[in-house]
């Protein structure tokens, strides 16, 4: 399993903070899992409409589309930071 | 020293430079950024509400006044970022610098701040009087202003 966080706008079209799911067989990376979330359901199609807006952290670091995933990792997705 | 701070409730400048400088000789000068809530006359804000990601925040945070330590020669530095929901002229966020010599205690608080605008997970969302809310997007400005630092 997977710990998939969502935050700011990509939780509001999630329609949930969280959840834990199987890595589907396949998907090693996150730009693979974030690809595999738009095409699982409506919420996953409006969360990752555009790709390219969309940032991501594995085990709490920032990640790019090739970074590895694997069984056990926490995997967020957000949109750029705009915090200060 | 290094404090970071992730908290709701408002931050006091004067305790806080106390708590950076307190038994410390070596103390030349003290940077300080204080970022705050700001109304947009052209569409009223009723409050600005900031989001982050409890754990990397904070690691994100340790990361960059580490890497300011690196860079200057530093006494200590304070990051503290408020999050919830935070009405106009509410403070932020505050960076303190500390430094034997002045160039570096304000070259790290311009540091520390560019790069805590880009480089750690918080999320703005403005909240408008007539009901309206909208997430703010990141500026290329910002990007610019964090590579400066390069």
């Amino acid at each position: 399993m997977v710990h998939v966080l969502y935050f700011a706008w990509l939780r509001e079209r999630a329609g949930q903070a969280e959840e834990h799911l199987a890595l589907p067989p396949g998907v090693a990376t996150v730009g693979a899992l974030a690809a595999w979330l738009q095409g699982r359901d409506a919420a996953g199609a409006a969360v990752f409409g555009d790709l390219a807006v969309i940032r991501a952290a594995v085990n709490q670091g920032f990640a790019a589309p090739d970074t590895p995933v694997k069984d056990g990792d926490e995997i967020a997705f957000f949109p750029p930071v705009t915090g200060g | 020293m290094i404090t970071i701070r992730v908290q709701t409730e408002d931050f006091q400048l004067a305790a806080e430079m106390a708590a950076l400088t307190a038994g410390r000789g070596d103390v030349g000068g003290i940077g300080c950024f204080i970022g705050v809530v700001r109304d947009n006359p052209a569409h009223p804000l009723a409050a600005l509400s900031l989001e982050h990601y409890p754990g990397m925040t904070e690691q994100a945070m340790t990361a960059i006044a580490t890497e300011a330590a690196r860079r200057w020669d530093l006494v200590g530095c304070t990051l503290l970022h408020r999050v919830g929901r935070l009405p106009v002229g509410a403070n932020i966020v505050l960076v303190l610098a500390a430094a034997p010599h002045r160039q570096a205690a304000l070259d790290a608080t311009g540091f520390l701040i560019d790069w805590l605008k880009t480089k750690a997970p918080f999320w703005k969302q403005e909240f408008f009087a007539d009901g309206s809310s909208r997430w703010i997007e990141a500026r290329a400005a910002d990007d610019d202003a964090a590579s400066r630092w390069q």
